[in-house]
């Protein structure tokens, strides 16, 4: 390979860890700073990427309309796909953490795994909703028409790169406000923060919420940049468990952490395919499985010898105290 | 409808299998153990190896007992699996949890981990033997027996649920009548009131394990003789297991059986008005239900 063509590789590898930090992101507001257990982080990037490619697709029509059935498609720009990914995302956070939120903190995992996999069913099963398994093609990337299709690529890592940094200075900015204390209250000690006379169910459901809306922006920017989705892509494997083990490996509690993790994460699951790209033609087909099997001996190895990741927690008190 | 509901609860006899261990995790050791779905797979595609391979290997015959669709190897497989994934279970807890319960980790790193858990050895599944479905044995015609009503049942399915009925009245007087059995409750009521009392907790959670994984295993290969083999067959199961142990009462083992046989009926009833790939989304619905009206299940005790 040419020193261009590493060049496009190296592009796009740093889009989809791009995309991936979005998430951790988003999982680090509700895991990180609240300790909300949230595994159906796919449920999200499903809906995410779904509600984004609708949005910015018009209808089909005329003959097209045979092949391709989906409920709604607005036309609209690619802006509109995000924010309407990160609502739609953020009201069916609200409605999971209605029943669980008020419970103990494994039935938030319960219930998110479960909403997760019911998407995954209803999007499969559902034509007339988003065209079921075959799913959506072509959906639009912004500023299309500027560079030669070669090298749009450059462009959309860019706007990835713009949409993770506004993201994270927004949330550095809420988590160091008085809100993101009474979170962070929250994670370290739900009675006392209670007895502070903080609405634990309000605050909780604030930060699942705002969490969701996070994710829901990542979906919609997985959308536009593979321009082709399918219920097939929003796996437990790559759409949830990925994140946790990125989360957990850069440090959970910081946003440098969930970035750096992303980052990480995404390069030695790249790079590990380098290497079973060498075994024999009969391993190849289960490379997979081995590169995801030693993604789980990791996590297991985080978890007990360095919980708190790479980076851990920054120290963060008001700027009033030294 | 009645053979509906016949089928399920054979499916529901499967689902208390597994929510009966997954109950008595979350009682014992107090975190959801995301890996139990997965236990049940280990335990199918062991009986499997032993079946068409070990079994077959050592010369073991394949004739099937009359109308069954199986002979001696899965009767010898079938015990041989429940000890190996017993071992399985409790080789995690000791290379993972009781690190983590030293560490005096929280629950949702246990939970973490156990998702951990789940994932490698489902993917030790797909390493060995591949994504497609499986079966004990493949091109074999299973024929049904007509009823009165239409209702077909399967010899197999009649086997199966006694068999789980019989599993359940051992557990029953197991935990009733033997000393390490009311050792267990004690622990699950109260873990510090039973350590103070003398009872080795330890060595209570090593047989919790062991008991879960064991009926996980008894669960997975009765799936896998009733529909087939598949890596994702327990991460399927999860769902409706959790819903089970929730309806029944987290930490009830009673309850658990009870919740397993509704959540399977109900699965199988909804066929009738659902495309059959919903079936997971039913017992979904049923917990989230639940978890509105009456979070602490229906056999919910007050102290917790």
């Amino acid at each position: 390979m040419e020193l261009g063509g590493i060049f496009a590789y190296l592009v796009s590898l740093a889009i989809m860890a791009g995309i991936y930090a979005v998430f951790c992101l988003g999982l680090n507001i509700q895991w990180g700073y609240t300790g909300l257990f949230n595994i159906g982080i796919a449920g999200f990037f499903c809906i995410g990427a779904y509600a984004s490619a609708m949005i910015t697709t018009p209808k089909p029509t005329g003959i097209y309309a045979h092949y391709v059935q989906q409920i709604f498609g607005l036309n609209l720009p690619f802006i509109f796909g995000l924010c309407g990914a990160a609502l739609i995302c953020g009201i069916i956070a609200l409605l999971i953490g209605i029943p669980t939120l008020r419970l103990g903190e494994d039935y938030l995992a319960i219930a998110t795994l479960g909403i997760a996999e019911t998407f995954r069913l209803i999007f499969n099963n559902e034509h007339w909703l988003a065209n079921g398994p075959r799913g959506l093609m072509g959906l639009p990337q912004p500023f299309q028409g500027l560079v030669d299709p070669r090298h749009y690529n450059y462009i959309y890592l860019v706007i990835i790169l713009m949409v993770m940094l506004l993201i994270y200075l927004l949330i550095e900015r809420v988590i160091r406000s008085p809100w993101g204390r009474v979170l962070r209250a929250i994670r370290e000690d739900e009675v006392s923060a209670a007895m502070s006379g903080k609405n634990i169910f309000y605050f909780k459901m604030q930060s699942l919420v705002f969490g969701a809306m996070v994710m829901g922006v990542g979906g919609a920017l997985y959308a536009h940049y593979t321009k082709a989705i399918s219920p097939d892509v929003f796996t437990p494997l790559y759409g949830t468990f990925i994140i946790w083990v990125m989360l957990m490996a850069g440090g959970s509690g910081n946003n440098k952490g969930a970035i750096l993790g992303a980052y990480m994460i995404w390069g030695i699951w790249i790079g590990t395919k380098f290497i079973t790209d060498l075994l024999p033609y009969t391993l190849k087909a289960r490379a997979p499985y081995i590169r995801f099997l030693l993604i789980g001996i990791l996590l297991e190895i985080i978890l007990i010898y360095r919980p708190q990741g790479i980076l851990g927690e920054e120290k963060k008190v008001s700027k009033m105290i030294d | 409808m009645v053979e509906l509901i016949f089928y399920g609860i054979v499916l529901g006899s499967i689902i208390s299998l597994g929510a009966i261990g997954l109950s008595l995790v979350y009682g014992i050791l107090r975190f959801a153990n995301f890996a139990h779905g997965d236990l049940m797979s280990v335990g199918a595609y062991t009986a499997l190896f032993l079946v068409t391979g070990f079994l077959a290997w050592i010369g073991v015959s394949d004739a099937t007992f009359g109308p069954l669709s199986f002979g001696w190897r899965m009767l010898i497989a079938f015990p041989v699996s429940m000890l190996a994934v017993a071992g399985v279970a409790i080789l995690l807890d000791r290379v993972l949890y009781r690190k983590l319960r030293a560490k005096k980790s929280g629950p949702v790193i246990f939970a973490m981990s156990s998702l951990g858990a789940a994932f490698i050895l489902r993917m030790i599944i797909l390493i060995f033997w591949g994504a497609d479905s499986l079966f004990y044995r493949p091109g074999m015609l299973r024929p049904a027996y007509e009823l009165p009503l239409g209702v077909k049942i399967r010899p197999d399915q009649v086997f199966i649920i006694i068999l789980v009925c019989v599993l359940m009245t051992t557990l029953h007087l197991f935990l009733q009548k033997t000393k390490m059995g009311k050792a267990m409750r004690a622990t699950s009521d109260n873990i510090e009131l039973a350590r103070v009392s003398g009872i080795d907790t330890e060595r209570i959670i090593i047989w919790t394990w062991g008991i879960g994984g064991a009926l996980a295993a008894a669960g997975g290969i009765l799936y896998g003789v009733d529909v087939q083999l598949h890596p994702y067959m327990g991460w399927n199961f999860l769902i409706p297991l959790f819903a089970a142990t929730i309806l029944g009462s987290i930490g009830n083992i009673y309850g658990a059986m009870v919740g397993g046989f509704i959540i399977g009926v109900a699965q199988q009833v909804s066929t009738a008005f659902l495309m059959p790939t919903y079936k997971p989304a039913v017992a979904f619905t049923i917990m989230i239900v639940i978890l509105l009206i009456r979070p602490k299940g229906i056999f919910g005790g007050s102290e917790r």
